[in-house]
């Protein structure tokens, strides 16, 4: 795990709706709640989500935290291409881009200092047998990615933010996280 | 149960009001404070306690209206638009000296608007809102965590002075999650509720009313409403103050505004700016005193809203003149970045 | 090539924000329609509601105006009376017309205003996430009766067709239904008569209320809730006409 004393982790999640970003970003705040970090989560609320356009905004940090809103993240993850052209630009010099390389098929042009992994996180879910669960390929990935969460803490996590009525689908989920945080593992950046 | 639960401004406000005696919530869908709508529908009926879905926000706050006249907790909560169409019964409550707890998660005006956050309403919800010489106390949390606090707190301060609470808040902190404690409060010691309508039985008739046509009658009402509004000014004013003692620069803003801003004045101070923040948390009474002691050092004001400029007006008048109050602000739904603060904090301390 | 069939002008050209399956689509080409039909889109004057069809106005090329929650009827009766040769309409959802702005209708009813009312009733409250309307009907789930509503304490599905058709001051309701070819034909029918008797100078109101569908929030596809307006919807609220004066 990496020294977290400075941490001020600004996390962009964007796709469409009905690709599950919400359930993505509370994930990751629960998550980073249940390892003793400072957390907030931002949902797009209302008309904005009828466009069929979905964000969220997770800030993780080791004190008070400040605003909710972010306008620069330094860690971005896109589901579709939309997204990737609205909030690349944002990016934090230094930051980090995973993309859904699922539905984003050409490589995103951004600055050298940005690391950047493409992932076909539908393609994997499909795999492992449920398409829903790409929004859980890619917090897998992230999480591997950042090293400051462990995606264990995300597997236990899952009940608490699933519903229970979707209780079923634990497994394929947790399934999931563990394949992103593989495939993110074995790619060279 | 003081363990930490991720949760949603609106829906941890709904729980605490639950947890503070809340017998009965009476509602209308409005984005963006749905949240408290749908969790009192589902939480309410468990506990067999009440939930209304009303058929208007007219019809809320008087429902409201009967339920806190017969002595029991009560609620609504909506947003702007809804709260206008709710002034006349807040006027009615202040007139009978019911005690209300009413919030507003508050979006973008004037008119239809939009659904962004905003803190726009702050003269209607500071200056009473509704017809007549009345108040009603203002509190303004800028977490999630005080946003559930406040709902005792709100119900306290209805009951012992007999008065409509208002929560003002905005649709950044109705909806964000954040980990928040949810645990039942010390109740304050509250006054027996002897006037509530529970049945003539072996007692005098009461009668809750604000018709006062006797000569000279509401005249007396007045003045003693406004005695009460003098004891809370005295008594009951909240407010934060964060790093002002060596602070040229002061910073003051409410909820979230306030909460992005102090992030800001802690950047700003280490590039060796003395700036430091007021936060008034209760918007009414509102911390003029405090205010005005910083003003006899501090060399400017900066006061930054999600508005044009209305809250600046009450700095502006605790100030009085002695230092410059310079406002900055977003409206319609924008929100004031913390590199805009920024860029206000310098400006004036260039002008120093 | 021989042009068999163009979108009307008083329909913009345009993509509507609405879901796939929305009713609303069907319900503002069938008022475009008629307009165009009765060749008044000089001298109408429409009225959006606040509800998914708040946006109305970029879809129909008339004035329109847009007024607060529920209060239509009372904005249309200041036009109307302020503009008798104006034809005035009103399009209105059912928490709009049925829960918020439910005197305003009674009373534009009653005082026998001569307008035309479109109500679109689908059972729901679209546009603020799905919440119960007076409309809902029994045991529907929606985010504020999420057992299902009980006739007990959230009350009974509000039928504002059949009271409003008791007062003497409307004179023409009919309900249809948006749920596939013949129901949709027959609802044209009915938009064009209530605007017909407007033009005749009728003295009251007219009003046709469309079930339609909201597959978004009754959580179906758009067959489905098509299917589910002709097994379930007209079960409480039968179609046909309830009231023709004229
Ligand atoms: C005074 C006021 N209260 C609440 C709202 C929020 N609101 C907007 S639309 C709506 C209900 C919409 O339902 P309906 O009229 O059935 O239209 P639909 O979206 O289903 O077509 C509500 C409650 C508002 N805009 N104004
Ligand atoms: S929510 Fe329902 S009524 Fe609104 S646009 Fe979608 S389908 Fe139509
Ligand atoms: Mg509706």
């Amino acid at each position: 795990m990496q020294n977290t004393n400075k941490l001020y982790e600004e996390i962009i999640i964007a796709g469409f709706g009905g690709q599950g970003i919400m359930l993505a970003g509370k994930l990751l705040a629960q998550t980073a709640m249940k390892s003793k970090k400072e957390v907030t989560y931002m949902p797009s609320y209302g008309a904005e989500v009828r466009g069929g356009t979905a964000n969220c905004m997770v800030v993780i940090t080791e004190r008070e935290i400040a605003s909710p809103l972010i306008t620069q993240p330094n860690s971005l993850i896109v589901m579709n291409k939309a997204s990737l052209e609205k909030f690349t630009p944002r990016l934090k010099d230094n930051g980090l881009l995973i993309y859904n390389s699922s539905l984003i098929d050409y490589e995103p042009q951004v600055s050298k200092t940005i690391k950047v992994l493409a992932i076909p996180a539908d393609q994997l879910a499909i795999e492992l047998g449920n398409h829903k669960s790409a929004n859980m390929v890619i917090v897998g990935a992230y999480l591997q990615m950042r090293g400051i969460i462990s995606p264990d803490t995300a597997a236990d996590c899952l009940t608490q933010t699933i519903a229970k009525r979707h209780h079923k689908m634990l497994e394929v989920n947790k399934k999931a996280i563990y394949c992103g945080a593989k495939f993110a593992k074995e790619q060279p950046v | 149960m003081s363990e930490k639960k991720l949760i949603c401004g609106n829906e941890a406000m709904a729980e605490a009001a639950i947890i503070a005696g809340l017998d009965a919530y009476f509602g209308y869908p409005i984005t963006p404070q749905n949240e408290v709508t749908a969790y009192m529908s589902r939480r309410m009926p468990e506990l067999d306690r009440v939930f209304v879905q009303c058929e208007s926000e007219l019809a809320a706050v008087n429902m409201v209206y009967g339920a806190v006249a017969t002595g029991k907790r009560a609620m609504t909560s909506s947003s702007s638009p809804g709260i206008s169409l709710m002034q006349e019964g807040i006027s009615y409550l202040a007139g009978a000296e019911l005690p209300a707890v009413i919030v507003n998660v508050m979006r973008g005006g004037p008119g239809l608007g939009n659904i962004a956050p905003s803190q726009a309403d702050y003269f209607q919800a500071t200056r009473g809102g509704g017809h007549g010489d009345y108040r009603t106390i203002v509190l303004a949390p800028s977490s999630v965590q005080e946003l559930a606090d406040f709902m005792s707190l709100a119900f306290d301060l209805a009951d012992q002075y007999r008065i409509t609470v208002m929560v003002l808040t905005d649709g950044i902190l109705g909806q964000m999650m954040e980990p928040v404690i949810l645990e039942k409060k010390k109740q304050r010691k509250l006054p027996p509720k002897n006037w509530a309508l529970t049945g003539a039985k072996n007692r005098k008739q009461n009668i809750v009313r604000s018709l006062w046509l006797g000569d000279g009658v509401l005249e007396e009402l007045n003045r003693k409403l406004q005695k009460k509004y003098d004891e809370i000014q005295k008594k009951e004013i909240l407010c934060e103050e964060y790093e002002i003692e060596n602070a040229e620069i002061i910073v003051v803003a409410y909820g979230i505004a306030a909460r992005i801003a102090k992030g800001t004045v802690d950047k700003a101070k280490k590039e060796g700016i003395k700036v430091g923040l007021i936060r008034p948390i209760t918007l009414w009474p509102f911390p003029a005193e405090q205010i005005s002691r910083a003003a006899e050092k501090a060399k400017a004001f900066l006061t930054v809203e999600l508005s044009c400029g209305q809250m600046v007006e009450d700095v502006r008048l605790a100030v009085a003149g002695k230092v410059h109050v310079e406002f900055y602000g977003r409206s319609g739904g924008g929100v004031p970045s913390d590199s805009e603060i920024m860029k206000e904090i310098k400006q004036l301390a260039a002008k120093r | 090539m021989e042009t068999v069939f163009t979108r009307t002008p008083t329909l913009k050209d345009c993509t509507t924000h609405y879901c796939p399956g929305c009713g609303h689509g069907i319900a503002h080409r069938l008022v475009a329609e008629t307009i165009d039909e009765l060749q008044i889109a000089p001298k109408t004057i429409g009225i959006a509601p606040v509800g998914c069809a708040v946006l109305a106005y970029d879809y129909l090329d008339v004035d329109m105006i847009e007024v607060a929650h529920g209060r239509a009827p009372a904005v249309a009766t200041g036009i109307k009376r302020t503009n008798s040769d104006k034809i005035v309409f009103s399009y209105q959802g059912d928490g709009d017309l049925a829960a918020i702005g439910t005197a305003e209708i009674i009373h534009a009813a009653h005082r026998a205003e001569q307008l035309t009312v479109i109500f679109i009733n689908n059972a729901i409250f679209g546009m603020t996430g799905g919440q119960m309307a007076p409309t809902t009907v029994l045991g529907q789930v929606t985010a504020t009766s999420p057992q299902g509503r009980q006739a007990i304490g959230q009350g009974y599905p509000l039928q504002m067709s059949e009271l409003l058709a008791i007062l003497p001051g409307t004179v023409y309701v009919e309900r249809c239904a948006l749920s596939g070819v013949a129901q949709i034909k027959k609802a044209k029918k009915a938009i064009k008569h209530a605007f017909e008797l407007q033009i005749g100078g009728a003295n009251g109101l007219s009003l046709v209320e469309l079930l339609s569908p909201c597959p978004t929030y009754w959580r179906m596809t758009p067959v489905e809730a098509m299917q589910w307006i002709e097994k379930e919807m007209t079960k409480v609220f039968p179609l046909g006409c309830l009231k023709n004066d004229q």
